[in-house]
């Protein structure tokens, strides 16, 4: 079991199409050994759960330049946990630091700003997978 | 022998035709001298000279001795109303020309009450639903006095139709109105992907606006080609360079097989550049930009009158090259910009906000960027002569470097489009030559920062004093969306909703009659209070709709 690669939904949620950031991200998680499943533009929460149970995922990375991210990311979170899913949202992008606490006590696990080294992504994915399999279930 | 009078002749007459297309500009009344009082010349080194074919060395004869640049700065968020108060600040700030930027939803089509619009309803732009919207956000702006540019592309024909409708209510005509739409569909696919339709329907859309405005709005320029969202999506200089200006080529070759004059609608063409922080390259990038597109335009597609061969273009410095951390250090990668895009001979200029990697720019942050231009433009003295580099053994170099690179990338467009860029750019958005490219690109660079090879100030490398920063930032407040909703609910209350059914059956009409043009049928939905995804969707029912293949 813990030789098995994560396996990490990403996705770009809503309308906003700045995808730079999520390809790269997507290239930083495959080089470090985990399995990516990038969903593309325009999705849904509907549609990332959907992926989620069919791709059995443990853990889902969202992308968000649009402001959106105070709306979106919470809503990401009910989704899944609707769904019984207990994976964690990584939530990247243009998000203020003031947003910060707001998005934690939503339920988001951890928030990526502009400039995180490839190492921090791969750490924040990896802590963030660590910590819900810890969590009990 | 011979050849070698011929060269001495026509290089003495090209200085003597700059010479007198000087004499005849009209120049601005101030010294051009240094700040130590040394008078300076208007250019220097050899020709061709500036407003002289290839126009490498700039458009016009005198650059900004006769005109600055426009002081262009993007704006939009949250309401209409909000907007309509920062248009007027910029205004009375000393700005030139208003820049609209619209949320996502208007931006791809939808309504603030489609479910696709929750959650980003005036936040990264102004919303717009229908023509109220319009009214509120030009409202107390003489639209015949300052020239606008909008920032839209999928649906780009419906708010091309509601400013016009606007303008109509207040008595101006289409001919009087001045400003861009930037319409440019192609490098929606290829980058920023605020697609609506597949490519081929988008390209008869953008077709007709360009004949609608070479018959209605000579003032109007219906397509601003634009590399700057390439280059922020992670490519080259050189890709920014090539994609734009093929882009461009597809623009025309469409134009020229609907039957349009290339010299008539090929002095409206503008482009939309990036400024980065690479300086040299920068430059470098520019005046070949303006080089291809001459010759292009003129030995390929048979363009005579001279306007049809100008790259006439607006640069804004890169978004993507501002730091999270320290953010006022962007204060200076602005400058260095906005300086670049000077001395590359741009008609137009956005300064970036030093707050922009944090959130929307704060009142405060767009003051300082809007000052920063006038900085370079009044006090470094750098626009008291044309293309101040040129001539400079690097700067050549690096032109000319850009431009091989350049015509490379034309090469095999050409080649996987059989002799046809709008082709070739049809097939690059279908097999993802665009998309792969620019990925790789900021892959590549993204590794290199990530590996110390590339030093990013506050980033990777001089980190003390990245816990300090404390800016304030913009908020939009989630009452914009009620407030909007609300808006929206009434206006659809009060509307002829039997008119608006017969405009968008008509609509849907002529979307499927090739011969005949959208735009009329467009103008008249807009009128009755149509919403941008009602037209959008009347038009879907026959065109379809997009969906980009996810590739990483």
């Amino acid at each position: 079991m813990a030789d098995e690669k994560i396996r990490v939904v990403l996705a770009k949620l809503g309308l906003d199409g700045h995808d730079r950031g999520i390809k790269i991200v997507a290239r930083i998680l495959r080089d470090a050994g985990m399995e990516v499943i990038y969903l593309g533009l325009r999705q849904t929460t509907a549609s990332i759960v959907t992926a989620v149970q069919e791709e059995d995922a443990d853990a889902v990375g969202l992308s968000m330049h649009n402001a959106g991210h105070m709306t979106l990311a919470p809503a990401m979170v009910a989704a899944l946990r609707e769904a019984d899913l207990d994976i964690p949202v990584v939530v990247g992008g243009i998000v203020p630091d003031a947003d910060r606490d707001e998005l934690d006590h939503a339920g988001v696990a951890a928030v990526l700003g502009p400039g995180a080294s490839a190492e921090e992504v791969v750490q924040a994915v990896q802590a963030a997978v660590d910590a819900s399999a810890g969590s009990g279930q | 022998m011979s050849e070698t009078t011929t060269q001495v002749d026509s290089a003495e007459s090209d200085k003597a035709r700059w010479e007198e297309a000087c004499d005849k500009a009209a120049v601005r009344d101030i010294p051009f001298e240094t700040m130590s009082r040394v008078p300076v010349d208007s250019v220097y080194g050899d020709g061709p000279f500036p407003g002289q074919y290839p126009y490498t060395r700039g458009i016009y004869p005198t650059m900004y001795r006769s005109r600055l640049w426009t002081m262009r700065m993007f704006a939009g968020f949250g309401t209409a109303v909000d907007t309509n108060g920062r248009f007027k600040e910029i205004l009375k700030n000393g700005g030139t020309g208003l820049s609209t930027a619209f949320d996502m939803p208007t931006l791809m089509g939808r309504d603030s009450d489609s479910e696709w619009a929750f959650g980003e309803v005036g936040r990264a732009g102004v919303a717009i639903d229908t023509l109220a919207d319009m009214e509120d956000l030009f409202a107390d702006i003489d639209l015949s006095a300052v020239s606008t540019s909008m920032t839209i592309n999928g649906p780009a024909a419906i708010l091309l139709a509601m400013y016009v409708a606007v303008a109509e209510k207040n008595g101006i005509r289409p001919d009087q109105l001045s400003g861009t739409i930037q319409n440019d569909i192609l490098k929606e696919y290829q980058a920023q992907k605020e697609y609506i339709y597949p490519p081929r329907p988008s390209m008869r859309i953008v077709t007709d606006m360009v004949k609608y405005t070479t018959a209605e709005m000579p003032r109007w320029h219906p397509v601003s080609i634009s590399g700057y969202h390439i280059r922020e999506a992670g490519s080259t200089a050189a890709q920014e360079l090539a994609f734009t200006l093929a882009n461009g080529f597809a623009y025309v070759e469409a134009a020229i097989a609907a039957g349009e004059d290339v010299n008539a609608f090929g002095k409206r063409l503008s482009f939309f550049f990036n400024s980065h922080i690479d300086f040299f390259e920068e430059i470098g990038k520019l005046r070949a930009a303006r080089r291809i597109w001459a010759r292009w335009m003129k030995e390929r597609y048979g363009a005579t009158d001279e306007r049809a061969m100008l790259c006439r273009f607006h640069t804004q410095t890169a978004g993507v090259s501002l730091t999270a951390q320290q953010p006022e250090t962007n204060i200076a990668r602005v400058a260095m910009q906005a300086l670049a895009a000077a001395i590359g001979g741009t008609q137009s200029l956005h300064t970036d906000s030093y707050d922009e990697a944090l959130a929307l720019p704060s009142e405060k942050a767009a003051r300082i960027a809007l000052r920063t231009q006038q900085i370079v433009a009044h006090e470094t003295g750098v626009a008291n002569v044309a293309d101040p580099l040129g001539g400079a053994p690097y700067v050549e170099w690096m032109t000319d470097e850009m431009e091989r690179q350049a015509e490379e990338i034309f090469a095999h467009l050409l080649q996987i489009g059989n002799d046809s860029i709008l082709e070739g750019c049809f097939e690059g958005i279908d097999n993802g030559y665009f998309v792969g490219g620019i990925a790789d690109a900021a892959y590549r660079f993204e590794r290199e920062v990530n590996a110390g090879r590339r030093t990013i100030v506050g980033v990777n490398d001089f980190t003390e004093g990245n816990e300090e920063d404390e800016v304030a930032l913009l908020r939009i407040e989630n009452q914009t969306e009620q407030d909007q909703l609300q808006r929206l609910a009434a206006v659809k209350a009060q509307r002829n909703s039997e008119a608006v059914r017969n405009a968008l059956d008509e609509v849907t009409s002529v979307a499927g009659d090739s011969n005949a043009n959208v735009m009329p049928a467009i103008l008249d939905a807009v009128r009755v209070y149509a919403t941008v995804e009602e037209i959008g969707d009347a038009m879907e029912k026959v065109f379809g709709r997009y969906v980009e293949k996810a590739i990483v």
